[in-house]
């Protein structure tokens, strides 16, 4: 479903110095339906990087990246927007969202862009919002004041509104208490049980474990620190 | 697919100076494409010569009409492009003022742009006055106040939905949020989106906002001094910028 071929990246700063920083250099990765594959390496390393390189929102300098039959790394913007509506879903550490917008609208808005009616839309944002225990006294509010955690679990629902048959996850887990935790860890099992990729990052090494098929170390591809 | 909105070398100077120049895109159904850059950058003068309001001096801007495909509106008769503005495009200008008639009441100023399109019944005008006041959340009971009796945020919606009626295909904006205190224009920000999506809008946004772009906007081109220096998605263009001056905008955003 995903497959990465020695792709490479570096930033150019022109506002200092015109400094130029290799941060990525020939990555490689296979990641196949109902797989979960962990990137690990130290803090810097690129895993960060090569994830929203997979994204779009990072360039890439050379290489491919193959989702489905679209190769990120030179599609046009049209699309990437395409794919990451009905292929490539994204679950960050932040939640970006127009202020004052209902927490239900939130989930259901990856519904709706794929044309799912509004009141299936909401059924499956209220159900999702349940199981998260994001208590239902607060759906009706913007999460942009939810506490860290809310916020969080706010943003795997609207990842896991809409059954991607791709998924990257960025630390899906990191201030959840144990309950959700397990919520979560079951969550990403069903995704890959209905046949999705996921490519995750996780410091949460339990869950790591449990979940990933394998491991990539990405620091073999980070110039100057490859051992 | 055929693209809605073909822009071909766009230029438009003043005088020996260059108002913008070299500007080329395609813009598909359902696409929102932001436009940022300080001012001067030619940002607003390109948005004047896609929306017939300028004549560029120099390329085509082809439009995919309902009935014959694309045509060059640079090029086509006075009454074809007003006719285009009147229906299947809508400008949103910054200050709300520009864009409504400000002693005609609320209604009126929602109807007299179905009027325009041949609407005579006046009950249908008037239902369908108070459907779109209702979208953009004024009460019924607003309908026959005057835009001036509006605040800003209320006239800045009264102009979208009086934009909106006729169902335009292409919505150019000209810094919709601009001047709107944060939380009307977090209102109006949704607002937009939803009605993107439900109407399969597609739409030019130029702001120099880049918060707004970042929600709002698919696609990003980024103007200095007439140029276009860097366009992309969204998010890669605010992520990972090329362009130094890019570099220099992103980076020069507070952090709130």
């Amino acid at each position: 479903m995903i497959s990465i071929e020695n792709v490479s990246k570096s930033f150019v700063l022109h506002n200092q110095g015109a400094a130029q920083i290799p941060v990525m250099q020939g990555a490689s990765l296979r990641v196949a339906v109902g797989e979960c594959v962990a990137l690990v390496g130290a803090s810097g390393a690129g895993k960060s990087t090569l994830m929203r390189m997979i994204y779009g929102n990072y360039l890439t300098a050379s290489g491919r990246i193959m989702i489905g039959d679209v190769d990120v790394a030179t599609a046009a913007p049209r699309d990437i927007i395409q794919l990451r509506r009905n292929t490539l879903g994204y679950v960050s550490q932040f939640l970006r969202v127009v202020p004052r917008v209902s927490t239900l609208d939130v989930v259901a808005e990856p519904l709706l862009a794929t044309g799912t009616a509004y009141d299936d839309a909401i059924n499956t944002a209220q159900q999702l919002l349940a199981r998260l225990n994001i208590p239902q006294r607060l759906w009706a509010l913007s999460p942009t004041t939810f506490s860290g955690g809310e916020q969080q679990r706010v943003n795997i629902a609207r990842g896991f509104a809409y059954p991607y048959p791709a998924l990257l996850l960025d630390e899906p887990t990191a201030s959840l208490d144990p309950t959700n935790r397990a919520t979560v860890l079951e969550m990403i099992n069903e995704a890959k049980g209905r046949g999705a990729a996921i490519i995750g990052i996780f410091h949460d090494h339990a869950a790591r474990d449990a979940i990933c098929d394998r491991q990539l170390d990405v620091t073999k591809y980070t110039p100057g620190l490859a051992a | 697919m055929t693209p809605l909105l073909q822009v071909e070398n766009i230029a438009k100077f003043y005088g020996a100076r260059i108002g913008c120049t070299d500007v080329a895109f395609d813009l598909y159904p359902g696409e929102v494409m932001g436009i940022v850059g300080e001012s001067g950058s030619g940002k607003s003068t390109l948005l004047n010569c896609l929306a017939g309001h300028l004549t560029p001096d120099r390329g085509a801007v082809r439009f995919d009409t309902r009935t014959q495909g694309l045509r060059d509106t640079v090029t086509m008769s006075e009454p074809e492009r007003r006719m285009l503005s009147r229906t299947d495009w809508a400008f949103v200008h910054q200050h709300a003022r520009d864009g409504l008639r400000m002693n005609v009441s609320a209604g009126g100023n929602v109807g007299e742009r179905l009027m325009a399109v041949n609407a005579r019944h006046y009950g249908d005008i008037r239902a369908k006055a108070i459907d779109w006041l209702g979208r953009v959340e004024i009460t019924e009971d607003r309908i026959d106040d005057r835009p001036t009796a509006f605040s800003g945020g209320m006239q800045q919606r009264l102009q979208i939905a009086r934009n909106l009626v006729t169902a335009p295909r292409l919505v150019f904006m000209d810094e919709p949020t601009g001047g709107l205190d944060v939380s009307v224009q977090a209102r109006l920000l949704d607002l937009l989106r939803g009605l993107v999506r439900e109407m399969n809008l597609s739409a030019i946004i130029v702001t120099h906002d880049l918060a707004v772009v970042r929600l709002l906007a698919d696609r990003l081109m980024v103007m200095k001094d007439g140029h276009v220096i860097e366009t992309g998605l969204t998010d890669q263009v605010l992520d990972d910028p090329q362009h130094a001056y890019t570099q220099l905008l992103v980076s020069s955003v507070l952090q709130v």
